[in-house]
């Protein structure tokens, strides 16, 4: 293994995540379509046969091909830790041409764009530091209209649970078709404000109708995406049954006096893939 | 709801009867335009030039392309629909002096645009978010690009020669009717229905 190998698996990862869906989106997908009608029909088959399009000719699925977001698990001993974001940061702007990826790097004061998907903080990476040599390396190329719908709220605490039920009912409904559902809904509970918000968009790595492992938890998840679907804002806000595929919360302990709840918003196109770097020097994508 | 095949430049008649809950599918042309591409083509109104193009004679689509130079050519890559309520500031203004016939967008637009749709004999079909493969596999030819330089390739007016490009929903149509006002009361009330279940 050598850095050129591990930045050739990042572009190839990010290849894959922008032109083929995990297939527990593309199944989430399908079941909606069985039970749609009318215009609700007309979108989902529309996906589809986007999503089928997409892997045929290895073109991005969507044109906006998204901020490119990396959540990692480094390993204390992993050999190319201290250049690994060097290496994300070249396959980022080697994959713009490539695949090619839309330029989505904007300075927010100038406007001026480099044009290869890297900046100020961009791509972003958020580090979580493991035991061992291996590396994981997850990626979701975030979307622009979907990341416009993510809001949080500072909860009073004293409206407990049905205050987040009805918060993130309410906020899923208000960003009807706009955030191009069927959506996949984060939500981060407790923390701090940034926690929240960190929380709730890193639990979209999670796989589609992949349930929290504590019970009540994973109970309160079916019931907010039954709830989000009685709603009928439907695939593209067209109307239908289908307003979410997923709901998928993580939580960290709260201030007394804060409850935090931090709302993130995938689209249709749940866009991820991983790249593992094992012991033995294989580097693979998932 | 019916399925319908449309040719551009389009017949006033022929929109006009179109209804919300039909499905459309276009070829011939049309041009792209996001916010910036809709406020210089007023600009150059307004100053009484000219505009290269024909807009009346194309559709109008709200999308900002992944594009590519392949031997000297334009490809594009992909070429989903992006966000029409951006553009409910001007888009009354813009159908009234380029009479435009038919928007593509997502998402829909407001009461302005509707009330213009209605004045000038034009619809809004919404495409498929996200849908820009397959928007692109429509898509024949880049017949040509306007202001390329000054707006950069999302904000650019793409002139494209396309078959077949759909399914498109009409949402809004030429009589002032528009699929997200009735919506939008339909789930006010599931939204009620909710809040009771929630309060129990």
């Amino acid at each position: 293994m050598s850095q050129k190998d591990i930045e050739n698996q990042l572009i190839e990862a990010i290849r894959r995540a922008e032109t083929e869906l995990p297939k527990d989106v593309i199944l989430a997908l399908e079941k909606a379509y069985k039970i749609e009608e009318g215009l609700a029909k007309v979108q989902l088959e529309a996906i589809l046969e986007n999503i089928k399009v997409a892997r045929e000719t290895s073109t991005p699925m969507c044109q906006d091909t998204g901020i490119q977001t990396f959540y990692i698990e480094a390993g204390t001993d992993f050999l190319y830790l201290g250049e690994l974001k060097d290496i994300i940061t070249n396959a980022v702007m080697k994959a713009t041409k490539e695949v090619p990826l839309r330029p989505n790097t904007v300075n927010p004061f100038t406007g001026e764009n480099p044009g290869n998907n890297v900046g100020n903080y961009v791509p972003y990476i958020t580090w979580d530091i493991v035991n061992g040599e291996e590396c994981t390396i997850h990626l979701m190329p975030k979307g622009g209209g979907s990341e416009n719908m993510c809001a949080l709220h500072m909860m009073a605490p004293g409206k407990g649970i049905k205050g987040l039920k009805r918060f993130v009912v309410d906020h899923v409904v208000s960003c009807e078709g706009k955030p191009c559902p069927p959506t996949v809904i984060g939500i981060g509970v407790g923390g701090g404000a940034d926690l929240a918000l960190k929380l709730g968009k890193r639990s979209l790595l999670r796989d589609v109708g992949v349930r929290h492992t504590e019970s009540s938890i994973a109970e309160l998840e079916e019931e907010l995406l039954l709830l989000i679907n009685e709603s009928g804002v439907g695939p593209m806000g067209v109307g239908g049954k289908t307003t979410a595929l997923d709901v998928h919360i993580e939580y960290a302990h709260r201030h007394p006096a804060s409850f935090p709840i931090g709302i993130a918003v995938q689209c249709w196109a749940d866009r991820r893939s991983t790249v593992k770097i094992k012991k033995d020097g294989r580097v693979e994508v998932i | 709801m019916a399925n319908i095949k449309l040719n551009t430049p389009f017949d006033k008649e022929d929109i006009q009867g179109l209804k919300v809950g039909d499905t459309v599918y276009i070829t011939g042309n049309m041009f792209t335009a996001r916010d910036e591409a809709h406020l210089e083509m007023i600009k150059l109104h307004k100053e009484g030039k000219e505009i290269p193009f024909k807009p009346g004679d194309m559709a109008l689509f709200h999308c900002g392309p992944v594009v590519q130079k392949v031997n000297d050519e334009w490809r594009i890559v992909s070429a989903g629909p992006t966000t029409s309520i951006r553009m409910e500031i001007f888009e009354d203004e813009f159908l009234k002096t380029f009479e435009v016939r038919m928007i593509i967008g997502k998402g829909g637009m407001g009461d302005k645009t509707l009330k213009a749709l209605e004045e000038v004999g034009a619809v809004y079909v919404h495409y498929t978010g996200g849908a820009g493969a397959l928007a692109a596999k429509a898509i024949k030819k880049v017949v040509d690009v306007y202001w390329l330089r000054e707006l950069g390739i999302p904000e650019a007016a793409w002139i494209l020669d396309v078959e077949e490009f759909g399914p498109l929903s009409v949402t809004m149509d030429a009589h002032g009717n528009s699929l997200y006002v009735d919506l939008g009361k339909k789930v006010k009330k599931n939204l009620e229905k909710i809040h009771e279940k929630i309060e129990g």
